[in-house]
């Protein structure tokens, strides 16, 4: 039929269907971007504007200005607390991340090289978890939080999702293909089970680690639910709280928050185009059966 | 001393132990964060819980959520948003994946990075920027672009239907990308030997999709589809955000686990709120089952 016909002008038959198809993801590159395009715009302006107008592309060069970042890093009041928040958001990533990392990596371990009676039931409670959307657990986790005594501190935020499902599964995932001559050659050269586990799989496993490294940072740098529950104190408070708490109706600090916003997206978004392959590797290894 | 050094060189050296040990992290955070708070979260739910102490109610909380028309919209909501989403996030993202994985894409590094680009943006920032754009000042972007195309300005936040759209956009802005990521590494599965054979055959570009990919996307469109699944039923801070809070007028944005939350930590309705969020669980697992079932994942000698 049409497919017949074509092949006798394949050429520019198919230059037209590059052209086409590269074309549909420009468009949506361009849709895609737009809304942080315009967000960059905007925070070059006065932040009343934006309660006053809502957000839209403007391109008008000559109402533009680095006052709100000028602002937001001049040491005020506002400014020290954006600060603070930035600070804040840092640390309980860092803490968070190599936290994570490790406890993963060691039940991951456990879980992929040894054969022991457990573990495939270890593993199933491992998928289970999973099952459970973390929004129905978090009232109750809100409420031992309390009787724990660890509301308000970032022990209170941490604990709970430090045996992260998703990280454990890529981990054994990574780790099960691995080749278990090596422990064996570990034990003849006299190391104990620990010193393997550290001295000789720990460095194959790099690749892993950076994947989960990079989505686990990007996870707790963005994680807004959990972290607003459990701090009450405006000092401990992080980046996504902190702007959540300028959006009042009545506020007048829309300066901060737009030019917080884009601020606060570029570490992560010089991270992502640092590392993209190991962003994409992380993300889809879930995808992948194993 | 020597013997007490004996012990601890067997406990390293044991092969035995050793999984115990790496594992023991993982039984003890599953007990203290999942199983006692699955556990007093399905206590609560039958428990009238107030600052003086709990009290026994049966099944109370469920027999009133029964009764409860803001519920009843919550779920209708949340349901609908999960079921649109599955409509726009599932055959669009494959549909680009397939187009991505062909040769007819120039510059694929850079497309895929801009799709992927909001998520990693945070849901404040994401929300915040979508509700100044479906501001309803004729200034606002969506209003411009409206009169551009002829139609008059909406008050977007505020109206039903149009309320939808601008919750939907904001979930498509964030997971095309991702889900058009899970799809192409399931591509990537994919022999390229069964396209040539296809093509030997005759088959079409349709059929080749039809008879070749979608069949052998199935393990990455059903992992796709149960966190789809997930996802939309328990959204709660594209509302919160798009709405600056828990409250939307007439609770248009209302989902089940905003519902929750109004119960449990505005109101402090600990008990209802449970009930709400077994309800929610109840539900997903429901629905993941029927979907799961229905696609084959049970049966053995499918693979």
């Amino acid at each position: 039929m049409a497919g017949e016909k074509s092949v006798k002008v394949g050429g520019t038959r198919r230059t037209v269907f590059t052209v086409l198809a590269t074309g549909i993801f420009v468009v949506l590159s361009f849709l895609v971007a737009f809304p942080i395009f315009a967000g960059l715009l905007a925070s070059f302006r006065p932040g009343r504007e934006l309660i006053r107008k809502g957000l839209a592309v403007d391109l008008d060069v000559s109402t533009m200005s680095l006052n709100n970042y000028i602002y937001i890093l001049s040491g005020n009041e506002d400014s020290v607390k954006f600060m603070n928040w930035f600070k804040n958001s840092l640390v309980l990533t860092a803490v968070t991340v190599v936290g994570t990392l490790i406890i993963c990596y060691f039940i991951a371990y456990g879980l992929s090289m040894y054969n022991f009676k457990l573990r495939n039931f270890l593993f199933f409670l491992v998928i289970a978890t999973m099952m459970v959307p973390f929004e129905i657990l978090m009232l109750p986790l809100y409420r031992e939080v309390i009787d724990l005594k660890l509301i308000d501190t970032t022990a209170g935020v941490v604990l709970p999702g430090l045996c992260g499902a998703s990280t454990i599964f890529f981990f054994r995932q990574y780790m099960i293909g691995l080749p278990k001559d090596l422990l064996d050659a570990g034990r003849i050269d006299g190391a104990s089970e620990y010193g393997i586990c550290w001295r000789i799989m720990l460095p194959i496993t790099k690749p892993a680690f950076a994947s989960m490294a990079i989505l686990c940072s990007m996870g707790a740098w963005n994680n807004l639910l959990w972290p607003l529950l459990v701090f009450r104190s405006t000092n401990k408070f992080t980046l996504p709280i902190g702007l959540n708490t300028l959006l009042t109706p009545y506020g007048n600090n829309y300066d901060v928050l737009i030019a917080g916003s884009m601020f606060s997206i570029i570490p992560v978004l010089v991270v992502f185009l640092c590392f993209q392959r190991y962003f994409i590797d992380g993300m889809t290894a879930g995808a992948i059966k194993g | 001393m020597e013997k007490k050094n004996n012990v601890w060189h067997r406990f390293i050296y044991s092969q035995k132990v050793a999984p115990y040990v790496f594992v023991l992290p993982f039984i003890i955070s599953f007990l203290l964060w999942w199983i006692y708070p699955m556990g007093s979260t399905i206590v609560m739910s039958f428990q009238d819980i107030k600052p003086s102490g709990a009290e026994w109610i049966g099944f109370e909380n469920y027999g009133k959520l029964l009764k409860d028309s803001v519920f009843h919209q919550a779920i209708f909501n949340s349901t609908m948003y999960m079921l649109l989403t599955l409509v726009l996030l599932i055959p669009f993202p494959m549909l680009f994946a397939v187009l991505m994985d062909s040769n007819l894409i120039k510059a694929k590094g850079v497309w895929k990075a801009v799709l992927y680009m909001p998520a990693l943006t945070s849901v404040v920032i994401s929300g915040t920027l979508f509700r100044l754009m479906f501001s309803e000042y004729e200034t606002g972007q969506m209003n411009v672009l409206m009169r551009v195309l002829g139609f008059e300005s909406q008050k977007w936040l505020k109206a039903y239907p149009t309320a939808y759209i601008a919750l939907l956009l904001i979930c498509c802005w964030r997971w095309t990308g991702v889900n058009m990521l899970y799809f192409l590494s399931g591509l990537k599965g994919i022999d390229k030997g069964l396209y040539e054979s296809a093509e030997i055959d005759g088959a079409t570009a349709w059929q080749k999709f039809r008879y070749v990919t979608i069949p052998l996307l199935k393990p990455t469109t059903i992992y796709v589809l149960t966190i789809s699944v997930y996802a939309g039923l328990s959204m709660f801070l594209e509302s919160f955000m798009l709405w600056a809070g828990n409250g939307s007028p007439n609770n248009i944005g209302l989902t089940i686990v905003g519902y929750l939350y109004r119960r449990g930590i505005e109101k402090m309705q600990m008990g209802y709120a449970s009930a709400v969020g077994l309800v929610l669980l109840i539900i997903a697992l429901v629905i993941n089952m029927i979907q799961l079932v229905a696609n084959g994942t049970f049966k053995k000698e499918e693979r």
